[in-house]
C-alpha cells in the first residue's frame, strides 16, 4: 500500500488525508460539535464548531504526515508464525528479569504504598489473564463471561472463611475447586458451540452469575455484598495493631512497630506467589498431552476426533482449569479488599481481562504481563487527563491493534523441538 | 517384517448393506464390501458417487441410516456404527486423512505427530497429573514419541522442517505429513481420502510408493479413495466402484477395468 501511495505522489496523499478529514468531520460533528445544556435554562444545546474544526485539521495534517513517514515505521504484516530460536531464549531472560524485579519491588527506594498497591492490582489481572489464556489462547474457545469464575472464587472464599472459620490458605483450594465446578457447568451446555455463538452464551453466563449474586440475598448479601472478610495471616500471625486472644501479631513477633504498609506488602507477596505458581503451571501444562490437545482443538476439532482425542473432555478440562485459576484470583481479591459486592464482577471486568489476553498476543505468557501492565496502569497515569482518560485508554488499544495486530507478543513458541535451541 | 506370502489375508472390515440418507437423497444405497488386512482397497467412482460419505460413516462422522460396519481384529469384533467418532480411532484403530488437508496448521510439524500419540502419552503421564511434576515414565514416553515422529520425518525427508509450522509446508508435503500423522496413531486400518489430489506426477509416484511401503512394512489394511487412475490401478489389490451411491463393481484392477458397467459409468452409456 505504501508503494501505491508513493507512486501517486502528492495528489494521492492529499486525497487520502482529505478522506480521513471527512470521516473525522462526520464523527466530530455530533461528538464534539454539540454540547447539551439545560440544568437552569431547560433542555437545549450550544454548538462548538471550533472544536470540530480543530479535530478535522488535526486528522488531516496527521494523515498527511503519515504519508511522508518512511515505510519501515508504518504497520505492516509480519510473518507472525515464525519463531527464531534466539527469541525464545530472550523471552526466558526477560521473564526471569521481570520476576526478579517484581520480587524486589517493595524494597526499592522509590517504592511506596501506592505503587505496591497498584502492582498488586496488576498482578491480579496478570493472573486472570493467564487463566483466561488457557481457554481463549490455547483452546481457542472465546469466553466473554470470565468474571463469573472470578466472582465464584471470591464469594466461595468469603462464605467459607466467614461461616466455617477457615483461614485464607485453607479456603483457597475450595474456592478454586468450586470455580472449576462452575467452569464445567458452563462447559457442558456449550460443547457444540464455537465462535460467535459460544461468545454469546458465555456472555449470558457471566450475567446470570452476577444476577444470582444480586438476588440471592440470604446467602450473598444481595447488592450490599459481603463485609468483614478475614485477612490472610502469615502462619497464623495477623497483620493488625492488636492481637486477638491467644495469638501474636506479625509486628509483635518480629519486634517491629505496627504499620499498615506491612499488610500491603504481605498481600503483594501473596499474589506474586500465586501468579508465579500460575505461570509455572501454565508453562508446564502446555507441554503435557492435555495442553497440546487444547492447541490441536483450537486448530482443528475434526482432525482431533480423527486422531482419537475426545473433544468433550478436552474442552471441559480447558474450561475447568481456566475457571480454577480465575477462582484463585477471586479468592485473593476478596481477602485483599475485605469486602465484595456484585458490582466488582460485571461485564467490564470480563472485557478488561479479554482485552489483556488479546492485546498481549493470544497464547503468550509474557504478552499478558505487558498488556496487563499497560491496561491497568494507563488509567492511573492518565488521571491528569481527567475526562479524556478513557479516550487515551481507547487510543492506546487502537494503537496496539494497528502496530501489532496479533498482539504485543504474537510469536508462538513450539511446545517441543526436534533440534535443540540455537542450532539451525 | 514381511508376512509369509501364502498366509491368508484376514478380513478387517466388513461393510454390510450400508445406507446413508440425507433427507430424500440416498448418498449411499445398500453398499456391501470387505476390506482385508495387508491389502490396499480402493473405492472409486465419478464425482458425487458417495465415496467420502462411506468414509464418513465408517470413521464416525456420520451415523449410517442403515447397515452394519463390522471391524474385526485379533478375534474381537467391533460394530463401528455404534461407536462415537473419537472411539473409532482410539479403540478400533481406524485412522483417516481428509480430502481437504486438515493439519494443525499453527503447530509445528513435530507437534502434529506428537498430538497423534495423545493416547499413549496421556497414559504414560498419569493422566497429565504425573507429567505436571516431571514423572520419569512420562519423560521416557515423550522421548519415545519424538523418536517415532523422527523416524517418520526422516522417511518423508521432512526432518529439517520439523520445527516449522505445518501450515507453511508446500502442499504435497502437507499431504504426506497428514498420512504420517494418521500412522502415528498406530492404526490397523488407514483410510486415505484423495491423497493424490493436487500433486504433480513425481509426487504422485512418491505417494504410491509410500502407501505400498506402509502396507508391506506395517501389514495394515489401507482404504483408498482416489480419482487418479494411474495411482489406483498401480497399487490397489482390490477395487470397489460406486456410482450414484450404489456399488456397480467389485474386484481386482484388471477385472474392474474390463467391467462394462464401470466403463459406462465413466464414459457414458451408448445412445
Amino acid at each position: 500500500m505504501a508503494a501505491a501511495v508513493a507512486a501517486s505522489g502528492w495528489i494521492g496523499r492529499i486525497k487520502e488525508a482529505a478522506l480521513a478529514g471527512l470521516v473525522a468531520f462526520a464523527l466530530a460533528l455530533p461528538l464534539a460539535g454539540i454540547e447539551t445544556t439545560g440544568a437552569e435554562t431547560g433542555p437545549g444545546f450550544v454548538t462548538r464548531f471550533d472544536w470540530v474544526a480543530i479535530a478535522v485539521a488535526a486528522v488531516f495534517c496527521g494523515k498527511l504526515l503519515l504519508g511522508f513517514l518512511p515505510s519501515q515505521l508504518l504497520p505492516h504484516q509480519r510473518a507472525a508464525r515464525s519463531v527464531a530460536a534466539s527469541e525464545g531464549r530472550t523471552i526466558l531472560y526477560i521473564g526471569l528479569g521481570a520476576a526478579a524485579f517484581a520480587l524486589a519491588l517493595p524494597l526499592m527506594p522509590f517504592s511506596s504504598r501506592y505503587l505496591v498497591d497498584l502492582a498488586t492490582s496488576v498482578l491480579i489481572y496478570i493472573m486472570l489473564g493467564w487463566g483466561l489464556n488457557v481457554v481463549v489462547g490455547l483452546a481457542g474457545l472465546l469466553n466473554l463471561g470470565y468474571a463469573a469464575f472470578y466472582a465464584v472464587g471470591a464469594y466461595s472464599f468469603a462464605l467459607f472463611a466467614q461461616d466455617f472459620d477457615l483461614s485464607f490458605w485453607q479456603a483457597l483450594p475450595i474456592a478454586g475447586l468450586l470455580a472449576a465446578l462452575a467452569g464445567i457447568l458452563l462447559g457442558l451446555p456449550v460443547l457444540r458451540l464455537r465462535g460467535d455463538y459460544l461468545a454469546i452464551v458465555t456472555l449470558g453466563f457471566g450475567e446470570i452469575v452476577r444476577l444470582v449474586l444480586i438476588n440471592w440475598g440470604s446467602v450473598t448479601g444481595g447488592p450490599n455484598g459481603i463485609n468483614g472478610i478475614p485477612r490472610p495471616t502469615l502462619f497464623g500471625m495477623p497483620f493488625a495493631p492488636a492481637a486477638p486472644p491467644g495469638a501474636t501479631t506479625f509486628s509483635q513477633f518480629f519486634g517491629l512497630g505496627f504499620d499498615p504498609v506491612q499488610r500491603v506488602i504481605f498481600l503483594y507477596y501473596v499474589i506474586l506467589l500465586l501468579a508465579l505458581a500460575t505461570n509455572w503451571f501454565s508453562l508446564r501444562i502446555r507441554r503435557l498431552p492435555i495442553g497440546r490437545a487444547w492447541e490441536a482443538l483450537r486448530e482443528d476439532e475434526i482432525a482431533c476426533r480423527a486422531l482419537g482425542i475426545n473433544p468433550t473432555s478436552v474442552k471441559l478440562s480447558a474450561f475447568a482449569i481456566s475457571a480454577m485459576l480465575g477462582g484463585f484470583a477471586g479468592a485473593f481479591f476478596a481477602t485483599r479488599q475485605g469486602f465484595i459486592s456484585p458490582e466488582s464482577f460485571g461485564f467490564q471486568e470480563s472485557a478488561t481481562v479479554l482485552a489483556i489476553v488479546v492485546l498481549g498476543g493470544l497464547g503468550s505468557q509474557l504478552g499478558v504481563v505487558l498488556a496487563a501492565i499497560v491496561l491497568v496502569t494507563l488509567p492511573e497515569f492518565g488521571r491528569e487527563f481527567d475526562q479524556f482518560r478513557m479516550l487515551l485508554f481507547g487510543a492506546a488499544m487502537v494503537g496496539i491493534m494497528i502496530w501489532r495486530p496479533r498482539g504485543i507478543l504474537a510469536n508462538r513458541a513450539p511446545s517441543i523441538r526436534l533440534k535443540p535451541k540455537g542450532v539451525s | 517384517m514381511s508376512a509369509p506370502a501364502v498366509q491368508e489375508k484376514p478380513a478387517l472390515l466388513a461393510v454390510e448393506r450400508l445406507s446413508m440418507r440425507f433427507g430424500g437423497i440416498k448418498a449411499v444405497d445398500d453398499v456391501s464390501f470387505t476390506a482385508y488386512g495387508r491389502d490396499i482397497t480402493a473405492i472409486i467412482g465419478p464425482n458425487g458417487a458417495g465415496k467420502t460419505t462411506v468414509f464418513n460413516c465408517l470413521t464416525g462422522f456420520y451415523r449410517p441410516s442403515a447397515g452394519h460396519l463390522a471391524f474385526s481384529h485379533e478375534g474381537k469384533v467391533l460394530a463401528l456404527e455404534r461407536l462415537q467418532g473419537y472411539r473409532i480411532a482410539r479403540e478400533a484403530g481406524v485412522a483417516r486423512t481428509f480430502q481437504n488437508v486438515r493439519l494443525f496448521a499453527g503447530m509445528t510439524v513435530l507437534e502434529n505427530l506428537i498430538v497423534a500419540q495423545h493416547r499413549a502419552l496421556t497414559r504414560a503421564s498419569g493422566y497429565n497429573l504425573g507429567g505436571l511434576f516431571g514423572l520419569k515414565r512420562h519423560r521416557l514416553a515423550e522421548r519415545e514419541a519424538v523418536e517415532k515422529a523422527r523416524a517418520w520425518l526422516d522417511r518423508l525427508k521432512l526432518a529439517d522442517r520439523a520445527d516449522d509450522a505445518a501450515g507453511n509446508l508446500p502442499y504435497g508435503q502437507q499431504r504426506r505429513l497428514e498420512i504420517a500423522r494418521a500412522m502415528c496413531t498406530d492404526p490397523k486400518l488407514l483410510c486415505v481420502d484423495e491423497p493424490a489430489a493436487g500433486l504433480n506426477p513425481n509426487e504422485k509416484a512418491g505417494l504410491a510408493q509410500l502407501l505400498i511401503s506402509i502396507r508391506d512394512t506395517y501389514g495394515i489394511g489401507i482404504l483408498l479413495i482416489e480419482h487418479d487412475m494411474s495411482v489406483v490401478m498401480g497399487i490397489s489389490d482390490h477395487i470397489v466402484v460406486l456410482n450414484y451411491g450404489r456399488k456397480i463393481a467389485d474386484g481386482s484392477p484388471s477385472q474392474v477395468r474390463r467391467d462394462p458397467a464401470v466403463i459406462a459409468a465413466y464414459l457414458g452409456e451408448e445412445a
